[in-house]
């Protein structure tokens, strides 16, 4: 049985739309690969555009436009072993997406919450939600619309990086902001 | 000579498809200083079939842990019946138990006969006519091998049971994922399912019919039901938040499960019949990994209620779960023994993730594995063996170990990630 969610598919070129014009600056590493990566692929590919229609104001964005209407280039904050706290050098990371939201409220964003390979996986199903969680709670606290939100924890399943060390395990303890 | 008498049936299973490459083959890591020795005849006329049964047989038993074949290179005769063995022979070569076995080729099929002799007592033990509908050689070998273990050791064989396991290729998000189901010995794998988004927690229904198991193909997860054989299945759950770690009750009529639909990730015990759920726990913590014991009355779990992971088992007849676990801070996915007195899990040493068994009646945990990126035990029926995820250089194997520690086996893959085995109850 072969499953290939035509949302899935949906969702890679409706990314695209939507990173449209913002040039991807470095970053972090996850960052990086998760706008890129689906850049490259699948190249100049707009099929998405009937759903994109919905993100008006961020795939017409230009360098000329106020930063709130693009959605910020930086889209992975990184959590130390087993904790859900945001630390402080990414808070103007998720400060950036709480303006972007209020300011673009029919945006909605997944927070994809994710663990190291370590320890059992439906336990790390829990400390990955609980990672989404805090970042949600964050956004929430910042005024962002709870019905703008949502939270998928992907546990250890989709690490960004292979690896039995600290720093592969460090990359792949991360929530992505997910538009 | 007495005559053999049953007769026992293969009907060819219903299979999909089969991939060569999610094969996996038994590399023995450890074996038991306390083995018995048996020698494993090659059967007469079996040369040119497609399998080489009594080869099966014999790695089935040396799998085990419970026997050190004899190498066929040692062996200076190789008789095939009863009658034939000079049993001062085989005493000269320190083996205690002799298999020997004829096969022949019918229309239907095979049939193959063997017989079980007892060296040190001079006599035969069991014999038995074997006939083969079809191909199905590799499960008339295993079902030999469960009749040689039972006879010897007074514990029921799981030789002919199977396991289900998920494969994952690629990094990010580029990833395929699938869910099979083979051979207890790693072969015959069958295509369940594939996706590009996680299948996890396989977990077999008490019949051996059904897997419930967590897919993620509409992008967020949801628990489904697959029937194993015609492949039909349901969507079960699909919760706000986490809908995983689904286990069977006993009776098949109830499915334990952690959603976070309402917070933190609780136990919830669904009836099948008809979807509703019932709320076990209720708390400020993450409670997930839910496994019953085997006589339904209660509920293994994951909590970190206390601060880190540890086990819990609650009554269904209410008040407060219990802790079970206190040797050190991370104990986590428990799995009960067939008989309810001990418990496997994963326990965080000083040496990294592993599997340990720790008695019911008391406190003491004892690690089991040697490896040390340990996830996802699973008992086998019998409770001889637990089947487990860990690593291997950077790939995820499949591994087992005895329930007393002392054998171990290992079942690499061709290529890609292995993880997250489910041991089948007993199917025949």
């Amino acid at each position: 049985m072969q499953l290939k969610p035509l949302a899935r598919s949906l969702a890679a070129a409706l990314s695209i739309v939507v990173i449209a014009g913002c040039s991807s600056t470095g970053g972090t590493q996850d960052g990086d690969s998760y706008g890129s990566q689906d850049g490259s692929t699948t190249g100049s590919s707009t099929s998405g555009t009937g759903t994109g229609s919905q993100y008006g104001s961020s795939s017409g964005s230009g360098a000329g436009q106020q930063a709130d209407s693009r959605i910020p280039e930086v889209r992975t904050i990184y959590f130390d072993y087993d904790r859900d706290t945001i630390k402080s050098e990414y808070e103007s990371v998720v400060m950036a997406h709480a303006r972007y939201l209020r300011a673009n409220p029919s945006a909605q964003v997944v927070l994809h919450g994710h663990t190291d390979e370590r320890g059992t996986r439906e336990y790390n199903m829990a400390l990955g939600e609980r990672r989404a969680n805090a970042v949600e709670r964050f956004l929430n606290i910042q005024g962002v619309s709870s019905s703008q939100m949502s939270v998928v924890s992907y546990g250890e399943e989709r690490p960004a990086v292979n690896g039995q060390d600290e720093s592969a395990y460090s990359q792949n303890r991360r929530v992505i902001f997910n538009y | 000579m007495q005559s053999l008498s049953k007769v026992w049936l293969f009907c060819a299973l219903l299979l999909v498809s089969s991939v060569a490459s999610a094969n996996l083959t038994i590399e023995i890591t450890r074996g038991s200083d306390q083995a018995l020795p048996i020698g494993v005849v090659p059967f007469a006329g079996s040369q040119g079939m497609p399998e080489d049964v009594a080869q099966i047989v014999q790695d089935d038993l040396e799998r085990s842990g419970y026997f050190d074949p004899l190498a066929r290179s040692d062996m200076f005769e190789q008789p095939s019946q009863s009658d034939d063995v000079e049993f001062g022979t085989w005493r000269s070569l320190d083996v205690r138990y002799l298999v020997v076995g004829r096969a022949e080729q019918t229309s239907g099929g095979f049939e193959i006969q063997f017989e079980l002799m007892d060296i040190s007592g001079q006599r035969r033990m069991i014999g038995e006519t074997v006939t083969v509908r079809g191909n199905d050689l590799r499960g008339a070998a295993h079902y030999i091998s469960d009749q040689i273990f039972e006879e010897i050791t007074d514990i029921r064989g799981a030789f002919s049971t199977k396991i289900a396991y998920v494969t994952a290729q690629g990094i990010g998000d580029n990833m395929q994922f699938g869910l099979y189901v083979a051979d207890a010995d790693g072969r015959r794998s069958e295509q369940v399912l594939t996706s590009d988004e996680p299948i996890m927690s396989p977990a077999w229904s008490p019949d051996g019919t059904k897997l419930a198991y967590v897919s993620f193909e509409t992008e967020r997860p949801a628990i489904y039901i697959q029937d194993v054989a015609t492949g039909q299945r349901v969507m079960a759950t699909s919760f706000d938040g986490i809908n995983g770690a689904p286990a069977w009750s006993p009776d098949g009529r109830r499915i334990a499960m952690s959603l976070s639909k309402d917070g933190q990730p609780e136990i919830y015990i669904m009836d099948v019949a008809n979807r509703s759920v019932e709320r076990i726990t209720n708390n400020n913590s993450i409670d997930t990994e839910p496994a019953w014991a085997p006589d339904g009355r209660s509920l293994l779990f994951t909590s970190d209620r206390s601060g880190g992971p540890q086990l819990y088992q609650y009554s269904m007849g209410g008040g407060d779960a219990e802790r079970l676990t206190f040797t050190g801070n991370y104990n986590a996915r428990g799995r009960y023994s067939p008989d309810g007195e001990q418990i496997f899990l994963i326990h965080r040493s000083s040496r990294g993730y592993q599997v340990a068994r720790q008695d019911l009646s008391g406190d003491r945990l004892v690690v089991l594995s040697e490896s040390t990126r340990d996830e996802s035990p699973s008992v086998a029926p019998n409770g001889t063996m637990v089947i487990f995820a860990t690593q291997q250089g950077n790939s995820g194997v499949l591994s087992a170990v005895s329930a007393d520690g002392r054998s171990s086996f290992r079942l690499p893959s061709a290529q890609g990630d292995v993880r997250d085995p489910a041991w089948s109850p007993f199917l025949n």
